[in-house]
């Protein structure tokens, strides 16, 4: 889901630490379970860095709110702070995680519609689970160009898609993200430090890995059997269209024969009908969800790459600090 | 020192997103203004009031008189209350070292908003510094019935993180080091190294603390003495034999799981080409 395209308007991405803490707290307060939170991010594109100052939470879709309505809140919102100085510039937006999952239509929709309005928009992806497990898990991405495209003309057929030659790595790119601070956070960094008596907790080393990976080939395997029925949905597809193709065939050279049949007793040939009115060809099947729940997968299965290297080094630091001691 | 002052009132809990906010307005405030103001949102416990969000609100301040946008205020805490509907008003801030008689007007329409408001100060200009975030609540004091005053005694201030907030922190706090560079997050082993080093040094420390101790240039502290006994009793007591039974299982797992996820890697590559051609 990498490589970072060089003809991109946005090479990198700072955010501020408050970005952080708010995204993080947003999570915490709002979002237990595998609900999703999200939040609009606003900041400031400077040169080709974009720069992101200050972020506000979006509330949850609740069925009891019918008449809520979300662009009225976010105009509410940004007119506000725009009284006490932060950027209003829209920038992007952000959204929890559950293990990785979040390679759905949902989220390709929304992040092509800011796209499309700002060039240089984001979607960062904030994996609780993974920080609670000792590092902070951001990431930031884009649609590359070639998807942009495809979206734009909204034709998701196999053709299309062919022309354009994507494959699940090529639909979203990663931009690099470091985070900065102004002094003043610094110096506040600095007094927290101090004061602080919360003990450093090491879940980072942690050596305990099953449940982890349980989940994770949980939803993998969930996704494998999506992407494998269809499969099957494209194989009759293609079956299909080969037996149809056939019959058109054996129809025509029928035809043929009677009409030389015909001729040859005199009478006057069969008018040639519309053979292709007369074989609908089947409906190819899209092909838009295929990539999406290739892309899923992908992205599962370097999650748990990543994780289980983590942890094999732990397991081998383990084995020689054991070593050492007997 | 002042931290350890009168516990009259409420323990005041802050999350640090609540002052890096703060920083935040003090730094973006409008030419002319010497301090921010704002609403503190969060929840209030029986002993203890828990503050997690705050937004500034525009104000100006002279010397005669004070405004406040008052309309702004309320506006604010309803879109923050669609959010998260648990978080109430449980008082308000102020950048600056001093409370001024202003203050004291504020905190009044504070007073209107929620029951025994909470008055933070955090000193953003250091003017002695250090930061020093103080609470405060407000008491009456002075004759009833002819001249009554308000005086606000202050409160012992904790600092409260949740696990992930603690985490973040953690990363945030190492752009302090090197204040004019960024830093990216790092990935993967490094990680993993970075957290091993850090024990490594926390062990280090111990350790010269012990032999100072046993070389008798420090006075061996007892309740010190038993935490390392608890350190040392933590570790599990294994047989070597179970230990490489535990060790080779889990190994087995995590590359079991390596190779499935690069079997599956490689089957949806496979799978796109061959439906593309």
């Amino acid at each position: 889901m990498a490589t970072p395209t060089l003809d991109s308007p946005v090479k990198q991405i700072q955010i501020e630490g408050l970005v952080v803490l708010k995204m993080i707290k947003h999570y915490q307060e709002e979002g237990q379970g595998s609900e999703v939170v999200q939040g609009v991010l606003l900041g400031l594109v400077v040169e080709d860095r974009l720069e992101i100052t200050n972020c506000f939470p979006f509330p949850q879709h609740t069925e009891d709110d019918a008449d809520f309505d979300e662009v009225q809140y976010q105009m509410e919102m940004m007119r506000s702070l725009r009284h006490v100085n932060i950027d209003h510039l829209h920038v992007g937006w952000y959204q929890s995680t559950y293990y990785g999952s979040f390679v759905s239509r949902a989220l390709l929709d929304s992040q092509f519609s800011y796209q499309h309005a700002i060039e240089e928009s984001v979607v960062l992806i904030y994996d609780p689970i993974k920080t609670a497990q000792g590092s902070l898990s951001l990431k930031a991405y884009r649609l590359t160009p070639k998807l942009m495209e495809i979206c734009k003309e909204k034709d998701f057929s196999a053709e299309g898609l062919k022309k354009a030659m994507i494959g699940f790595e090529h639909m979203f790119e990663e931009v690099p993200i470091v985070i900065k601070n102004s002094h003043l956070i610094n110096v506040l960094m600095w007094e927290l430090e101090e004061k602080c008596t919360v003990a450093d907790k090491h879940e980072l080393l942690n050596l305990s890995s099953s449940n982890h990976l349980e989940k994770s080939l949980q939803l993998l395997m969930d996704r494998v059997d999506d992407m494998s029925q269809d499969i099957v949905k494209y194989n009759t597809y293609s079956r299909n269209l080969s037996k149809q193709q056939q019959q058109k065939h054996q129809y025509i050279q029928r035809r043929q024969q009677e009409n030389a049949q015909r001729q040859t007793r005199g009478e006057t040939p069969l008018p040639e009908e519309d053979v292709s009115k007369m074989f609908k060809p089947p409906q190819p099947p899209p092909r838009m969800d295929t990539l999406l729940i290739a892309g899923q997968i992908n992205n599962y299965c370097q999650n748990v790459k990543e994780f289980t290297s983590q942890n094999l080094g732990k397991l081998f630091m383990a084995e020689a600090l054991q070593g050492h001691n007997s | 020192p002042m931290q350890q002052m009168s516990v009259y009132g409420p323990v005041v809990k802050i999350h640090p997103v609540v002052l890096a906010s703060i920083g935040d307005s003090y730094e973006r405030r409008n030419e002319g203004a010497s301090r921010v103001i704002g609403t503190l949102l969060g929840t209030i416990d029986k002993h203890s009031v828990e503050v997690t969000n705050c937004f500034s609100v525009p104000h100006n301040e002279s010397e005669d008189e004070v405004a406040v946008d008052m309309e702004f205020a309320k506006n604010m805490y309803d879109l923050h209350k669609r959010v998260s509907p648990s978080e109430v008003i449980v008082g308000w801030y102020a950048t600056g070292f001093e409370i001024t008689e202003h203050s004291v007007l504020i905190h009044e329409y504070y007073s209107r908003e929620a029951t025994n408001p909470i008055h933070l100060t955090m000193d953003t200009a250091l003017q002695s510094g250090k930061m020093n975030i103080r609470a405060y609540v407000s008491a009456q004091m002075g004759v009833p019935g002819k001249t009554v005053g308000v005086m606000f005694t202050p409160l012992s201030v904790k600092y409260k993180y949740y696990d992930t907030e603690r985490i973040g922190v953690d990363l945030l706090q190492r752009t302090r080091d090197a204040p004019n560079t960024t830093n990216g997050l790092t990935s993967d082993l490094c990680q993993v190294g970075g957290a091993a080093g850090r024990v490594q040094d926390m062990l280090a420390t111990v350790l010269t603390y012990i032999e100072d101790v046993l070389s008798g240039k420090q006075m061996a502290d007892n309740s010190v003495g038993r935490y390392l006994m608890d350190l040392v009793n933590k570790v599990p007591k294994i047989t070597a034999e179970d230990f490489e039974t535990m060790l080779n299982s889990n190994i087995n797992d995590l590359l079991m799981v390596t190779y499935l996820s690069n079997l599956t890697q490689a089957q949806i590559a496979l799978n796109e080409k061959i439906v593309v051609l």
